[in-house]
């Protein structure tokens, strides 16, 4: 590809990134989040956290069943930074509009409410994969160990899923989409990586 | 008027839930044969006014306005949640599961001829027209608080009557311990009511003493109009000291019953929503607390408060759960 294409592709993808953040902030200013719009943020934020993960959980995949797309790879670590901003905005919103910044209510509501449980779970685990995205990070830690490490992002988008069905109403369906995408990529990763060991070995014979 | 009028079935005959839903697909029938009727006519005459005349009215357009008069039982000192958002979030299952699903999809309600039956325990089963509730009694303005269990509230000006008042009409057997409510159904109007896995139609209930409490609103308006269809036209119960999922909208059948009637949220999940579901800052839902709550319509540094227990309604209120264990019976 490119480098002209690259940056063109990486400046949109930012702008579409930052497209859901940058709404809620203009709403914000101009007093139109609508009805309800703590909710509002909440949601926001936390569909965008589960959506960019799940995107930056397909890339591989979409790789390695479309040899044409590999320079996907170059957008992964956005995609995953972008879902961890999300995350991180979505957690601040419970911190500051739902719990007031009471931190008594915060630490019952983690010890009682599963839903709050898992979702924090899901940010903590979060955490050590962005702190390690660094280039610097991936050298010192070396590709094997990285990549074990960062294997926890399929944990974290499972903690997250779960986090959604746990929050909405017992009936209602609105997490089914998402997780029905998470639900191929993971049942892909073993599929493919068998279908790698297979072509490896008929490379070896 | 069709008070007193012998219902098309006998009462032995309409007991059950899926005589119900039957019931509902007859109303259907009828109502497209009329229509059908109707369009057939004036294509044969020609004349477009045949169909107008002859088509059964879906709906009264909400914008109708509605004779009202004062109430000392409504609610004072609070801000009064625009109409647009009263009427553009709020969850009507029904009609799908998002807050502002109701507002787009409730248009095909049809709100017109609609009556409500009363069978159960009562001296004899009667059906009332819509046309003939909204005669019964004065219709007040009547500001409440509603508090929703999922931690949103509103302030909003009913219009409507004591539900006591029709429940006299009704003419109950002593016997008659609970009363049930049961929401208009059909899945062809209601398509999006396979958006979840709730079992239709929409039920909920209320102990005798409850129904009878003057709070308790039989409402037919909003504003000093006839009631949006999203908002449970043409006529619903409002219980402003219970969460909002209590208070079922459009109304077409009311039961008295000697047992406590199955409702749909405690159907679902009985550990989230009681029979009771009184508004409590002190019982948390098991996925969150009640303490705070979020006012509709305040910029978002501005929309946490405390949740009141009662709603803010325990002077008028409290006494008919003395001595209960409001955390068993939540």
């Amino acid at each position: 590809m490119k480098r002209s294409t690259l940056i063109l592709l990486k400046t949109l993808t930012w702008i579409a990134c930052l497209g859901p953040a940058g709404l809620l902030a203009y709403q914000a200013v101009t007093n139109t989040l609508g009805p309800d719009p703590t909710a509002n943020i909440e949601l926001t934020t936390g569909y965008n956290t589960l959506l960019l993960l799940i995107l930056s959980l397909a890339i591989s995949p979409v790789r390695k069943l479309m040899p044409r797309l590999t320079w996907l790879i170059k957008f992964r670590r956005l995609l995953g930074l972008f879902a961890f901003f999300y995350g991180t905005l979505h957690m601040l919103t419970y911190v500051a509009l739902y719990a007031n910044f009471d931190v008594h209510a915060m630490l019952a509501d983690i010890q009682k409410r599963r839903f709050i449980t898992m979702g924090v779970t899901a940010w903590l685990l979060l955490v050590p994969l962005a702190a390690t995205s660094t280039n610097w990070a991936i050298r010192k830690l070396g590709g094997k160990q990285w990549n074990r490490l960062h294997s926890l992002v399929y944990v974290a988008a499972v903690c997250g899923i779960v986090h959604y069905w746990w929050q909405v109403k017992p009936g209602v369906l609105s997490p089914l989409n998402l997780t029905l995408v998470l639900g191929v990529l993971l049942a892909l990763r073993p599929v493919l990586a068998w279908n790698q060991r297979r072509k490896m070995r008929a490379v070896a014979a | 008027m069709l008070i007193g009028k012998k219902p098309d079935i006998p009462s032995s005959a309409i007991t059950s839930r899926d005589e119900y839903v039957r019931y509902q697909g007859r109303r259907r029938f009828l109502r497209t044969a009329a229509k059908t009727a109707a369009v057939a006519g004036a294509a044969v005459l020609g004349v477009e006014r045949v169909a107008e005349i002859f088509a059964p009215r879906t709906g009264v357009l909400a914008d109708t306005k509605l004779q009202t008069v004062k109430s000392p039982l409504t609610t004072t000192g609070e801000e009064l949640t625009s109409f647009q958002d009263i009427t553009h979030y709020n969850n009507f299952y029904e009609f799908g599961v998002d807050k502002g699903d109701p507002a787009k999809n409730a248009g095909g309600l049809p709100t017109r001829p609609w009556t409500v039956r009363v069978d159960g325990k009562v001296k004899n089963p009667k059906t009332f027209d819509i046309d003939s509730l909204l005669k019964l009694r004065p219709l007040e303005d009547r500001v409440y608080r509603h508090r929703c269990v999922e931690r949103w509230s509103m302030v909003i000006p009913w219009v409507g009557y004591s539900l006591s008042e029709f429940i006299n009409l009704c003419e109950p057997l002593s016997s008659a311990k609970y009363v049930q409510f049961l929401s208009y159904y059909d899945k062809h109007v209601e398509k999006w009511s396979s958006e979840s896995t709730i079992f239709w139609p929409y039920s909920e209930g209320l102990r005798m003493d409850e129904a009878m409490h003057p709070l308790a609103l039989l409402t037919v308006g909003m504003y000093g109009q006839v009631l949006p269809n999203q908002d449970g036209a043409p006529v619903r119960i409002v219980v402003p000291w219970k969460y909002g999922y209590k208070s079922a909208k459009s109304i077409v059948a009311v039961r008295f019953l000697d047992k406590v009637p199955p409702t749909t949220w405690n159907q679902m999940a009985p550990d989230e929503y009681g029979f009771y579901s009184n508004v409590n800052p002190n019982v948390d839902h098991p996925r969150w607390s009640q303490k705070l709550e979020r006012r509709i319509g305040q910029p978002f540094y501005a929309q946490t408060r405390q949740t009141l227990l009662f709603n803010g309604y325990a002077d008028q209120v409290g006494s008919l759960y003395a001595g209960m264990d409001l955390k068993k019976n939540h």
